[in-house]
């Protein structure tokens, strides 16, 4: 009897992530979601520019590059080619998602799109080495803050999933993490609803997951899971940011 | 042939789009060509299209993008200062070998420049807009008729070569009111075995895609890509010759400048002045074959444009300099009047060029 | 074969534009080539707005009027503006309710026509318009009335078919208009 397999929506390929990081789990945990929600003939994934842009290679759908920052528009454009029958997931990083896609990101949760982004925030740019990330905390050194994040000169993180459930457009917004595994049966939770939303048309649905970068961070894998819980998760705190059916469910 | 109705341009090529099949389309407002956004947005919802108003010019390409990788008939438009936006997702669009039609009705420049019309966007469209080794199919309307047949010509062409087609207009094509004749047009279809639709688990899986970092892999891409467009340079030029047969001195001119043009060149005509015109109607491919024919026929040339002279330098190529070429031209928003261009013809016919 | 230019000037919200398409259809109802050219931009709201229209037996050319046939000015700036542009021989029309000054130009034909009081007196005060219109079907050779009724109907869309009669009747009011 198999016990573990590779799931059927994640290619046979072997990944280019670095030892330790945690792209491959939350990989796994989307291509998991599809197959178990018996997704994988619908769905088509857009992949971002940064570390994951390979992602294409390894999910087993239909899949488009994006340029960087422009998933969400593109993803709208897919979604709307076909929006019965087409099952649209965008998979961006912090550079991509939260800097230089800003616009693209808010206006597709502010039209309530009806797509599922993952959105992955490891706190630095990984592919072009390690710099300073929208996402970035206080203090954290990077190769373009050498001398740590001042944030009198460059401001402050982006919070995301704050940020975007003050939109009456964005449908579901949680945020999780992957550094042990609790949190990664909860990351696989959200991930899923976030798909059963737009599979039962309830729109925009973000779930950010704070992931590591041992490369860049210049830590070791276990050092690294050390740091989400102790750096990364006090400042971007985990759980449900908005939930729209739920809050309706209340009202009721 | 259809009942003409009088149609401002961009309100034609809107309504040659939808006879075209596109039933999506993605924009964002600026002058002078969001007639054609009004008119979508209220047309499409209609017959069961989409229209989304985006947040920029660049999300509105990138829609374009999405659609367009799932094989659909797909626009948008703007006006210079947004075509520049756009740049970027036409590069993506070409790397990507996806079909798709967007619409320039131009405005004066650079930088926010004005709002009257212009032809400044030449180098912009014929010469690369975004990065990287790419064309892009140029139409140069000269008329509404022709704002509508082009735009239904731009689909095809998309579709038949995977690239962009841009329709090069101007504030006034856009603007003015012609009688315009529109017929459901005939849709050709082509293999779109490589669009993404979801794989219904019966098929490999498809991926849209402009990176390749095996630099022998994206040398091959690139060379396959020319081959294409060595194609569409062998059999889709488009252009008007116009009292060319005894002519001894050319005019060159498209879009607005062509039709002031037609006016000096027949008041030049009943001056004895043996003028004629070659009007693109692609501006790539240019019709370089017309050109250098004439330049073994005539004396010199006039480039009429309403730029500092940008498409003057293709005439020069292609002619090899065998003969003197003038601009004649107005910017900033200023169109030649017929007396200006007229006054151009008679300099050359005494051969006072310089 | 003939060619009239013509160019409709005075402010935005006189209905230059809409006149200016009433030339139009009733030349493209009577098989002429014909072109029709606003000014665009920020003119539509408020500031003055002009129309270029040309009633052509052959192709138009440009459709840009810079030395037209007939102008008919709505207001002062455009009668000040494009009064030395008119070719020698060719038609004014002034609204005179609105534009006291007279037309200096001798090789021009000049009509006076008190149109936004006509308007105001007949109970269609937005009409001036349409009463510059039909004295412009009257004075100008190339144009005719014939066929009025139909080219209306074009041209006021179809929410606002209630408002033909009323076209028409400013339209004949300005013929008749001597």
């Amino acid at each position: 009897m198999v016990v573990f397999d590779r799931p059927k929506s994640l290619c046979d390929v072997p990944f280019h992530y670095c030892p330790g990081c945690t792209h491959g789990i939350i990989h796994r945990l989307v291509a998991e979601v599809i197959d178990e929600l018996g997704i994988e003939g619908k769905t088509i994934g857009v992949a971002p520019v940064g570390c994951s842009v390979l992602a294409y290679n390894y999910f087993a759908c239909d899949m488009v590059e994006a340029a960087h920052g422009r998933a969400p528009a593109v993803a709208t454009g897919l979604k709307r080619s076909d929006p019965d029958n087409h099952i649209v997931f965008t998979y961006q990083g912090d550079g991509d998602l939260a800097s230089i896609g800003t616009a693209e990101t808010v206006h597709a949760a502010a039209r309530n799109e009806n797509i599922t982004i993952i959105f992955v925030n490891n706190a630095i740019y990984g592919m072009t080495g390690g710099q300073m990330a929208p996402t970035s905390l206080p203090g954290q050194v990077t190769q373009t803050s050498p001398y740590g994040r001042d944030t009198s000169h460059c401001g402050f993180p982006v919070k995301v999933s704050e940020m975007l459930s003050q939109l009456d457009g964005a449908g579901y917004i949680e945020r999780v993490a992957v550094n042990n595994v609790k949190n990664v049966r909860n990351a696989k939770k959200a991930i899923k609803k976030a798909f059963q939303n737009q599979i039962d048309k309830k729109g925009f649905s973000l779930v950010e997951v704070i992931s590591t970068c041992p490369t860049n961070w210049g830590m070791t894998p276990d050092k690294a899971l050390e740091w989400v819980e102790e750096k990364m998760i006090p400042y971007y705190p985990l759980g449900v940011y908005k939930d729209r059916d739920a809050e309706k469910k209340e009202e009721e | 042939m259809a009942e003409k109705v009088l149609m401002k341009g961009n309100e034609a090529i809107a309504e040659a789009a939808i006879l075209a099949g596109c039933r999506h389309y993605f924009g964002y407002p600026i002058t002078p060509q969001t007639e054609i956004a009004a008119y979508m947005a209220k047309k499409m919802p209609k017959i069961g299209g989409c229209f989304l108003q985006a947040e920029s010019e660049v999300a509105a390409i990138n829609m374009v993008y999405g659609v367009a990788s799932t094989g659909k008939r797909v626009m948008t438009s703007s006006s210079s200062p947004g075509i520049s936006l756009k740049a970027e997702g036409l590069s993506y669009l070409a790397g990507s070998d996806l079909p798709s039609l967007v619409v320039n009705v131009q405005r004066g420049g650079p930088g926010l420049g004005g709002i009257q019309p212009s032809q400044s966007d030449y180098f912009q469209a014929t010469k690369g807009c975004g990065h990287g080794d790419y064309r892009m199919i140029v139409l140069a309307p000269s008329s509404v008729q022709e704002m509508a047949s082009l735009t239904i010509k731009g689909f095809d062409l998309a579709e038949k070569y995977r690239m962009t087609s841009m329709i090069l207009a101007d504030g006034t094509m856009g603007q003015m009111m012609e009688p315009v004749s529109l017929e459901q047009a005939v849709v050709e279809s082509y293999d779109k075995s490589w669009a993404v639709t979801g794989t219904k688990c019966e098929r490999k899986k498809n991926i849209i895609n402009s990176l390749s970092l095996v630099p022998e892999e994206l040398e091959q891409l690139n060379f396959a890509r020319y081959e294409r467009y060595k194609k569409v340079e062998e059999n889709e030029v488009m252009y008007e010759e116009y009292m060319m047969d005894d002519a001894e001195i050319c005019v060159a001119a498209f879009g607005i400048a062509a039709r002031v043009a037609k006016n000096a060149i027949v008041k030049a005509r009943e001056e004895g002045i043996k003028v004629g015109m070659i009007r693109p109607i692609t501006l790539w491919p240019f019709p370089q074959k017309a050109f250098e024919e004439a330049a073994d026929k005539v004396k010199s040339f006039i480039s009429v444009e309403l730029s500092m002279g940008q498409m003057i330098e293709d005439i020069r190529l292609y002619t090899h300099s065998k003969k003197p070429v003038t601009l004649c031209n107005r910017v900033g928003g200023m169109i030649p009047s017929p007396e200006q261009v007229l006054e151009s013809i008679r300099k050359a016919n005494e051969g006072g060029n310089k | 074969m003939s060619t009239t230019q013509i160019l409709i000037a005075g402010f935005g919200g006189q209905g230059v534009l809409f006149a200016g398409k009433l030339l139009a259809y009733k030349g493209l109802i009577a098989e002429k080539q014909v072109s029709w050219l606003p000014s665009y931009g920020p003119e539509m709201r408020g500031g003055t707005a002009n129309c270029s229209v040309i009633i052509s037996d052959e192709p138009v050319g440009s459709p840009i009027v810079s030395n037209p046939d007939v102008l008919v000015a709505m207001n002062l700036p455009s009668l000040e503006k494009y009064e030395n542009d008119v070719v020698s021989g060719g038609i004014i029309i002034v609204d005179s309710t609105l534009i006291s000054k007279k037309v200096e130009r001798e090789d021009v034909t000049t009509y006076y026509v008190p149109a936004t009081k006509m308007a105001k007196d007949e109970g269609f005060a937005t009409l001036a318009n349409m009463i510059l219109m039909g004295k412009l079907m009257k004075a100008c050779d190339t144009m005719d009335f014939e066929g009025i009724e139909a080219t209306v109907q074009k041209v006021v869309p179809p929410k606002k078919a209630n408002l033909i009669d009323i076209n028409i009747k400013a339209l004949k009011t300005g013929y008749d208009f001597e």
